[in-house]
């Protein structure tokens, strides 16, 4: 099959520092407004109040979050908002030492998903850990949220901080 | 219901490289050009032309299938694109087939093509547009979260160490020692290179990853009474299979990929196979991250779920083990130009296959192969089973 690979060029670093090869470059200026919508804008409404909210399926019966306006396996409209805890499991977690663009972190983010107490088995978020040292986070970790406090909330996913060890 | 038979009768592909000199459309047209040359085709006769291709944003361009249309021959022909972010090599497949099987048309060419180093400073920029724009995005998040998070869970769920996932990357490097086209073969490379590599976000490792990649693949798809013209050799799609489960990834049990288990029984099913572990010779499933070799190989039934691991240290899934599993080098050591990434493993299926792939050659004359591909947020699986 080797007859059947092209012979592609593959540019190195010295190719562009000794200017052997030409391109151009642009900057995309494209900012977005996005509508939080019907379920998630009374989810953000209620982290400004310092609350986490489900809702439930008349269907399936399940407690799901994040909210959502229809249940997407029983393809029904969910019937109503549902106060969860702001406590949970962590099911899964990594540590994570870089950026985006992979420039390492000082401090290493942890990143996790929580399922969330008075929500149905399984229901996770995804959030971040603090106040614990990244050895010392397990999964089926339990823990709490710590909010910003009231005046600083603005009704967005950080309206959380983290959430921290429960003991 | 009545489906034609449909062969691939033809593949051919770029090097993949970290930076090609090449644009998008230059890269297509020479996956394409060789497709054609090494089943003796031209242009002129193919009906269809299917574009696989991921986010218009590695490009930068708008409506990407319009961009690359020329390099991959489309221009004057019926073209459809399709995408479903790392799944869309075999999904290019599956449409190329479904063109032929229906006798709309008795020849597809299929044209893979990604290009992710023009996306600056780095293509995670495009990438981390998967999370949820309103409660995701603003915690900050990479794509290596998605993974780490899987393999984490994955890892949990049955007790497994990194030294066990960590097989899977040596085993695949190596194996893309072979393949002409490799941007990261590597003969001698060693678990101990794999666990000592930078650790980017726990439990992935630098090593643990395929790299950023430019390349495209193509294949070319016929009707059988033109196969059979053609060559001696036609590799016959048997069975294909796709399947996309929930976004709301934070509320699916990630130890284990259910969408590629339809996938494949959907695929199974069609090809009449019923014992896969049997009746299956070779496997390419969807390698981006070594863990994910054993996650897919689980949910292709080849395996029992959390058992991989073990079959890997066994030496089953080496080149020379009772299931090949990744003869290519795979995206961990061949590379993963998104899109074409997969198709490669088609193309290694039909070389394989047709006992041309060189070096790479699985011994015993294999009848029967499985290529794999996952994509979009951790929810789509697309399977297609190849025999000859």
């Amino acid at each position: 099959m080797k007859e059947f690979v092209y012979d592609t060029v593959y540019l190195s670093e010295e190719d562009f520092e000794a200017g052997r090869v030409l391109y151009e470059t642009w900057k995309p200026v494209a900012r977005y407004a996005w509508d939080a919508g019907i379920a998630i804008g009374r989810y953000l409404a209620e982290l400004k109040n310092g609350r986490l909210v489900g809702v439930h399926c008349p269907s399936c019966g399940r407690i799901l979050v994040p909210p959502r306006m229809f249940c997407q396996d029983c393809f029904v409209p969910t019937d109503g908002f549902v106060p969860l805890q702001d406590t949970g499991t962590v099911i899964t977690f990594s540590i994570c030492h870089i950026r985006w663009d992979m420039v390492r972190l000082e401090h290493p983010l942890i990143p996790a998903v929580i399922a969330i107490d008075g929500a149905s088995p399984g229901m996770g978020i995804l959030h971040l850990l603090g106040e614990v040292a990244p050895q010392a986070v397990r999964i089926g970790m339990r823990v709490r949220a710590v909010w910003k406090p009231p005046e600083e909330r603005e009704g967005a996913i950080t309206d959380i901080r983290y959430f921290k060890p429960l003991e | 219901m009545a489906r034609n038979r449909v062969a691939i009768v033809g593949a051919g592909m770029t090097k993949f490289v970290r930076r090609a000199q090449e644009t998008s459309k230059e890269l297509a047209w020479e996956a394409a050009s060789k497709a054609l040359e090494s089943c003796e085709l031209t242009l002129d006769d193919i009906d269809a032309v299917v574009i696989g291709t991921a986010p218009e944003a590695f490009d930068g361009v708008h409506m990407k299938s319009e961009y690359l249309s020329d390099g991959c021959g489309g221009w004057g022909k019926p073209v459809i694109r399709g995408y479903v972010g790392g799944g869309t090599g075999v999904l290019s497949v599956i449409q190329g087939w479904y063109h032929v099987a229906s006798g709309l048309f008795d020849t597809v060419l299929v044209v893979a093509e990604e290009k992710m180093s023009a996306c600056q400073p780095h293509p995670q920029g495009a990438f981390i547009t998967i999370f949820d724009n309103i409660t995701e995005r603003a915690l900050g998040p990479n794509l290596l979260w998605i993974f780490a998070l899987e393999m984490n869970a994955y890892m949990t769920r049955y007790g497994l160490s990194k030294r066990d996932i960590a097989l899977v990357s040596v085993k695949n490097k190596r194996n893309a020692a072979d393949h002409p086209a490799a941007l990261l073969g590597d003969p001698n490379i060693t678990v101990e290179d794999v666990l000592n590599s930078e650790v980017l976000a726990w439990p992935v490792q630098r090593l643990d990853v395929s790299p950023v990649t430019d390349g495209a693949v193509a294949v070319v798809m016929a009707a059988e009474h033109v196969a059979r013209r053609v060559t001696n050799k036609p590799v016959w799609v048997e069975g294909v299979g796709w399947n996309l489960d929930t976004a709301y990834w934070t509320n699916r049990d990630l130890s284990y990929p259910t969408y590629v288990e339809e996938a494949a029984r959907m695929a199974y099913k069609m090809a009449g196979i019923t014992e896969p572990r049997k009746q299956i010779h070779i496997a390419e499933p969807y390698d981006p991250f070594d863990y994910k070799e054993l996650h897919h190989l689980e949910g292709l039934l080849l395996f029992d779920k959390g058992k991989a691991p073990e079959a890997t240290a066994l030496g089953i899934t080496q080149r020379d083990g009772d299931l090949p599993v990744c003869p290519s080098g795979g995206l961990l050591g061949v590379g993963n130009p998104i899109a074409a990434a997969a198709l490669m493993k088609v193309a290694e299926l039909f070389w394989q296959l047709r006992g041309e792939a060189g070096a790479r050659q699985v011994p015993g004359q294999p009848k029967r192969g499985v290529a794999q591909a996952w994509g979009d947020l951790m929810q789509v699986g697309t399977v297609v089973v190849l025999g000859i």
